[in-house]
């Protein structure tokens, strides 16, 4: 991935009649690089892609792809392909009439069409029979494939997709997570993925960006997404979390709710005087600290509890712990580390200040 | 399970059967029954033979025919490219749009089918409207735009539109915004998209459309009688008066025969050449 930009948005806005759906886009795009762009429903996703491959105009601001405006270009004139939630295959047409379909367009001749669209079943590991084969003949996840397989015979400049996997079970939405990802590093493509989802977004992405109500809330690369998120909105979406709202006086004099934080410790969170704040700890950074084989480093910050209920995810343990004040808390450990404690126990539970993260703001 | 429902399909469907077999069928045969009778008898009664065949390949009938296949064809085409744009903009533009061109003309058909075309020969004919007005106006006038074929088919056109408007807008509606745009994004222009999207999966309703005009307009009476006069015999004029004047049973059955198998042939072409479910994907 190159620190090359190959698609910039600036000032980007969509309304329809009243209701604003983007306000002020800005955004660039590396060359090469896989972004996903995750939202919940009705954020703007959507729309915003609808824009980016010319299906729609934007009311204001401007996009460049390789320094060059193409907000007033035509859809077919784009250089960008888009691979839609309902893949929009089209059903009159045999797979391989399908994949041809841009070559077709583009005017290349029949030979080699045939010859690319087998190269391309190959590709996505559809068995060359499939070129025959009529689209109500797939599966689902075989018409995804087709779909991916047409949309790279544009040979587009970026490839879009829209929640393409959203339609599909588990397990297969998995295998194709994986096999997108591998498609990326073959092709080389510059790919801008759609999803609600975050953890598919955390599985394939080199950068997230984060969409909110037709804003951007953050954008930068999973793991500081995660760990480092620069609100509480991304850091509920990302997720299991605790939220501990915190306060420094106009004195500097930390107050956090129920957490038990050592003025030492508490001088080290980076809040200045006057300012509130939220302190983020991720479920699997928090311990429960009475435990007798309590291990690792010493705990920072603690907070007193009662444990709830213990939920079995397979490979990790999540406990619900009721804090001081009634709030909820998660903790989760992996499951040879079980905490033997029964509902109604009471717990502490501890982390190191390196393993928390502060929102600044309200 | 699939079985007992395909049971219960067709007993519910014998009621419809019986009726038709009664209201449809019966009157078929009884025509063409009366088709293979000797010349000018009243009954079925008589040893068959083919003399009504006979007497209508000697007297020319093919030409009425013929006028008749010409002006529904041409009126066919003239509709399908007149109600494309039309009904596109019902099934895709303006919802609005739609509800008030379906009342309007779904509210033209609840006046008489003469009437209507009377309207026309009051506005066409000499001193009528159009030319009447361009006199009244420039001082020079002309003999009136009636008593020709072309006003014929323009008759055609104009009664049989709904029957092409409203299966064609079924039709597009039919066709996926999605394969649209995504045509449009793999690079396809727009005659491409119409030729390659909107027409192959429109083409049920286009079928439709198309069947419908064209098996109507070709037995189409009134318009070339009220708007052309004699400029042209049609072959339901024929049949007319063979079955009248002529008191010809048996010649009007048999060209009654002949239009049905044409026109009946030309039907079961055109469904069989849509295969609606391969169409729409959904073949079981
Ligand atoms: N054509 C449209 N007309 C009016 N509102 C629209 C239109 N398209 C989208 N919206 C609205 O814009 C918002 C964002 O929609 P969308 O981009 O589809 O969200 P997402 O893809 O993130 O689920 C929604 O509130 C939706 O109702
Ligand atoms: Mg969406």
């Amino acid at each position: 991935m190159s620190e090359k930009t190959i698609l910039q948005i600036a000032g980007l806005y969509k309304r329809f009649g009243d209701f604003t759906a983007l306000h002020s886009i800005d955004l660039k795009v590396r060359e090469g690089e896989f972004l996903a762009i995750v939202g919940p429903s009705g954020s703007g996703k959507t729309t915003l892609i609808r824009l980016f491959v010319g299906m729609d105009e934007p009311t204001d601001g401007t996009i460049w792809l390789r320094g060059q405006r193409i907000d007033t270009v035509p859809a077919n004139k784009r250089p960008t392909c888009m691979v839609f939630q309902s893949l929009a295959l089209f059903p009159h047409m045999t797979v391989g009439r399908n994949i041809e379909f841009p070559l077709k367009v583009a005017g290349v001749d029949p030979a080699q069409r045939r010859e690319r669209a087998l190269e391309l079943l190959d590709l996505l590991r559809l068995p060359r029979e499939y070129y025959a084969k009529r689209i109500h003949q797939c599966s689902g996840g075989e018409r995804q494939r087709v779909a991916l397989a047409r949309a790279l015979a544009f040979d587009p400049e970026i490839l879009f997709f829209d929640e393409p996997l959203s339609a599909l079970d588990f397990r297969l939405r998995k295998t194709l997570e994986k096999e997108l990802k591998d498609l990326h590093a073959r092709t080389g493509k510059t790919f801008v993925y759609i999803t609600h989802s975050l953890e598919e977004a955390m599985a394939m992405s080199d950068r997230i960006a984060i969409m909110r109500a037709g804003r951007f809330e953050q954008i930068a690369p999973a793991d500081e997404i995660y760990s480092r998120p620069v609100s509480r909105f991304v850091a509920e979406f990302m997720g299991e979390v605790n939220l501990f709202p915190v306060r420094a006086d106009d004195d500097g004099v930390i107050r956090a709710d129920g957490l038990a934080l050592d003025p030492a410790v508490a001088a080290r969170l980076g809040l200045h005087a006057g300012e509130a704040g939220t302190l983020m700890v991720r479920p699997e950074n928090v311990a429960m600290v009475n435990r007798s084989d309590a291990g690792g480093a010493a705990p920072e910050i603690t907070i007193g509890g009662h444990l709830r209920a213990e939920y079995n995810l397979g490979s990790r343990l999540q406990y619900e712990v009721e804090g001081p004040s009634g709030q909820r808390l998660t903790v989760e450990t992996l499951r040879e580390n079980r905490f033997g404690g029964a509902p109604g126990d009471a717990v502490t539970l501890g982390w190191t200040l390196d393993r928390c993260h502060v929102i600044h703001g309200d | 399970m699939e079985r007992l429902d395909r049971r219960l399909g067709a007993l519910t469907a014998t009621p419809m059967l019986v009726l038709l077999g009664l209201c449809f069928l019966a009157p078929l045969a009884v025509v063409a029954g009366f088709s293979v009778m000797p010349s000018k008898v009243f009954d079925l009664w008589h040893q068959p033979d083919f003399s009504a065949y006979a007497e209508l390949l000697r007297q020319g009938y093919w030409k009425s025919l013929a006028w008749s296949l010409g002006m529904a064809l041409a009126s066919t085409l003239i509709l399908l490219v007149l109600c494309w744009p039309l009904a596109y903009a019902m099934a895709k533009v303006y919802r609005r749009f739609t509800l008030i061109l379906t009342i309007g003309v779904v509210m033209s058909l609840f006046v008489s089918e003469n009437i209507r075309l009377f309207g026309w020969v009051l506005t066409l004919m000499k001193g009528g409207l159009i030319e009447g007005y361009l006199r009244h106006w420039t001082g020079t006038g002309f003999d009136g735009l009636l008593y020709n074929m072309p006003v014929i088919v323009f008759g055609l056109v104009y009664v049989y539109l709904p029957f092409m408007l409203f299966p064609l807008a079924q039709g597009i509606s039919m066709v996926p915004d999605d394969a649209r745009q995504a045509a449009a994004d793999l690079g396809a222009s727009r005659a491409r998209i119409l030729w390659e999207i909107d027409l192959p999966l429109a083409a049920p309703g286009i079928v439709v459309g198309c069947l419908l005009t064209f098996v109507l307009a070709t037995g189409a009476v009134a318009e070339s009688k009220l708007l052309g006069g004699q400029a042209v015999i049609v072959i339901a004029d024929e049949v007319e008066t063979a079955f009248t004047y002529g008191q010809d049973w048996p010649l009007g059955s048999a060209l009654a025969m002949v239009l049905i198998a044409i026109v009946g042939a030309i039907a079961i072409v055109g469904v069989n050449r849509v295969d609606l479910d391969a169409i729409m994907g959904r073949r079981r």
